[in-house]
């Protein structure tokens, strides 16, 4: 009954059975791909799926057996990290320096992403270069040097320090990325916008900015991210004040074991945050993983 | 293309770049050279002593050693990568809402800090509460990461796969939406196949981005820390060492500084070097188009 009612609605398929073939086959290969595509996610959230599992677990469980549903549910592991200030602090500093971070690259990237992007002066494609090889420096190389200098400068164990730190690589990306985006805005409204008789920073803060708004929504997304996973330079320059929550995780492991739920747990939480940020700027984050370029 | 109108005053645009990240590059880069020159017992006393760093740096077989295993640790997670994030791309629906579900879920290993993705597989492998290790013991087969050289090194390009694999994935997807409809539409009405579709069509269109991704993938995987120093922590012995582990055990954990800045200097050239390759290729092909 539905099918001959669907065959009513749509005739137009029916008439033509001179695609029937391909059509079946490209709907096959569909099918495939849907299926693929399932099969790659699921592997893909398998991993995470088990941490989110066994951060609902007491230790007795996880480590009495395998099993796909807690048993024994508890948010006892959250309980702990939410009621203890130096647990919860560490989120609260790595949100902090990663905030930072994302104001003042967004700050000096836009008008020098703004140059690079409209104007040729001397030494312009090798300062682009230069920018990106600090994109490529190992953090390690850095490690001792970056210590020494914000020590010494007595920045160290401060949220700005990392903020500092992190611009080493953000900067770049911002830059290279905001190029992209800048470029593909016609030179032809900055013209216009100056025979109108703007100045240059009303035409950039009025005209132009909301021109690449979802761009600058791209870089501070593609900032937050790098800034976000990196540990190694924030556990390096912060020890009390401004400790990372990544750098807090490793207070896990004590002379009784590892406390592998509060650990699970607290790897939970630092997963959200990227995925509320992923979640606003969902629509334009593939552009932007081109770096704007495509 | 549009030509650039020359002017030098843009410099001022750039100047606050500029300094901040010389602020963090230069000043750090010059106390690596200062001391890759000089044999330093404490902060008083110090001594110059010109290129010896360099060539212990150059003959040390252990470094050599951790250098060959990152090449090849590069080279094979750049070719399980690179296709694998291909046919992602290919299979995510272009419109509507499972567009967007598609997008976020493949994404979400790249929002994780990198030793929580350690962590996750430090207690995804192990075989007494692990998913993957229990289900490869269950084949079976006896695999444990912390005892066995190959299982670590299994284990570690697994999870670079897992959580890079979706990088190269959302960079191939965004190139695929740019190709725009009337292609497919001729290649529908020549009969194309769906193998000429890919080698003609998109292919080609996917060749900007591709490049991108493998410069990035190329350079992370090629400074990789701390993934496997939480999962592996090097070992066992030094199969999963790579070069920014080792360099930070010598900086860090025997505080050798001299030793440790010349091979600082070393692997930062080395990287540059490659770096200077792609980005040339890079520009020369947004020139081409």
């Amino acid at each position: 009954m539905t099918q001959s009612t669907m065959s009513h609605n749509k005739p137009a398929k029916e008439q033509a059975p001179v695609y029937s073939r391909a059509e079946r086959k490209a709907r096959n290969a569909n099918t495939r791909g849907r299926f693929g595509l399932v099969l790659y996610v699921v592997l893909l959230l398998l991993p995470i799926y088990w941490l989110i599992n066994m951060s609902f677990k007491t230790n007795t469980e996880i480590l009495s057996g395998l099993s796909f549903f807690p048993a024994d549910f508890t948010l006892e592991n959250y309980a702990k990290i939410f009621s203890d200030s130096t647990w919860y602090m560490g989120y609260v500093n790595s949100i902090f320096y990663v905030s930072m971070n994302m104001v003042i690259s967004l700050l000096v990237a836009l008008p020098a992403a703004y140059a690079f992007s409209r104007y040729k002066f001397i030494g312009d494609k090798h300062m682009f270069f230069w920018l990106l090889s600090n994109r490529m420096a190992p953090p390690a190389v850095f490690l001792l040097p970056f210590f020494q200098l914000y020590s010494s400068v007595g920045l160290f164990d401060t949220h700005i320090a990392v903020a500092l730190a992190h611009c080493i690589f953000t900067v770049p990306l911002a830059v290279w990325i905001l190029e992209g985006f800048m470029s593909g805005v016609p030179r032809e409204i900055d013209e216009t916008a100056y025979i109108d008789g703007y100045t240059f920073p009303k035409f950039f803060v009025r005209i132009f900015i909301p021109l690449i708004r979802s761009g600058i929504g791209v870089t501070a997304f593609f900032c937050f991210m790098f800034s976000w996973v990196e540990l190694l330079l924030a556990r390096t320059l912060t020890s009390v004040e401004a400790k990372p929550i990544a750098a807090i995780m490793t207070r896990t492991v004590s002379a009784s074991g590892m406390d592998w739920g509060l650990l699970a747990a607290a790897g939970v939480l630092t997963i959200l945050p990227g995925m509320l940020v992923i979640y606003f700027v969902r629509n334009h984050v593939a552009k932007g993983f081109a770096l704007g370029r495509v | 293309m549009q030509t650039k109108v020359e002017n030098n005053k843009a410099w001022f645009l750039v100047m606050p770049v500029f300094l901040i990240v010389a602020f963090s590059a230069i000043i750090p880069l010059m106390t690596v050279v200062n001391y890759s020159v000089q044999d330093i017992f404490d902060p008083y006393t110090r001594y110059f002593v010109g290129t010896e760093w360099f060539k212990q740096v150059m003959l040390d077989s252990r470094l050599h050693e951790a250098l060959l295993r990152q090449f090849i640790y590069s080279f094979t997670i750049l070719i399980i990568e690179v296709p694998l994030g291909i046919c992602v791309a290919l299979m995510m629906p272009t419109k509507g809402r499972g567009a967007s579900l598609a997008l976020i879920l493949v994404a979400i290993p790249l929002l994780i800090p990198w030793n929580v993705v350690g962590t996750i597989w430090q207690i995804f492998g192990r075989a007494d509460i692990g998913l993957f290790g229990a289900f490869m013991n269950g084949l079976g087969l006896d695999y444990n990461y912390s005892s066995n050289p190959t299982d670590a090194w299994l284990t570690v390009v697994l999870m670079d796969v897992w959580h890079w694999t979706p990088l190269i994935a959302l960079l191939c997807y965004s190139g695929l939406r740019a190709i725009p409809e009337v292609y497919y539409q001729a290649a529908r009405i020549d009969q194309a196949s769906r193998w000429a579709v890919f080698r003609y069509i998109q292919l080609p269109k996917l060749a900007n981005v591709l490049v991108i991704g493998m410069l990035l993938r190329f350079m992370d995987s090629f400074m990789i820390y701390t993934e496997p120093f939480v999962l592996t922590g090097g070992g066992p012995g030094s199969s999963t060492t790579f070069l920014s582990q080792s360099l930070v055990q010598q900086a860090i954990g025997q505080f050798d500084l001299g030793p440790a800045a010349a091979f600082s200097l070393v692997y930062f050239l080395i990287i540059l070097l490659v770096c200077w390759v792609f980005y040339t290729t890079i520009m020369n092909m947004q020139k081409d188009k």
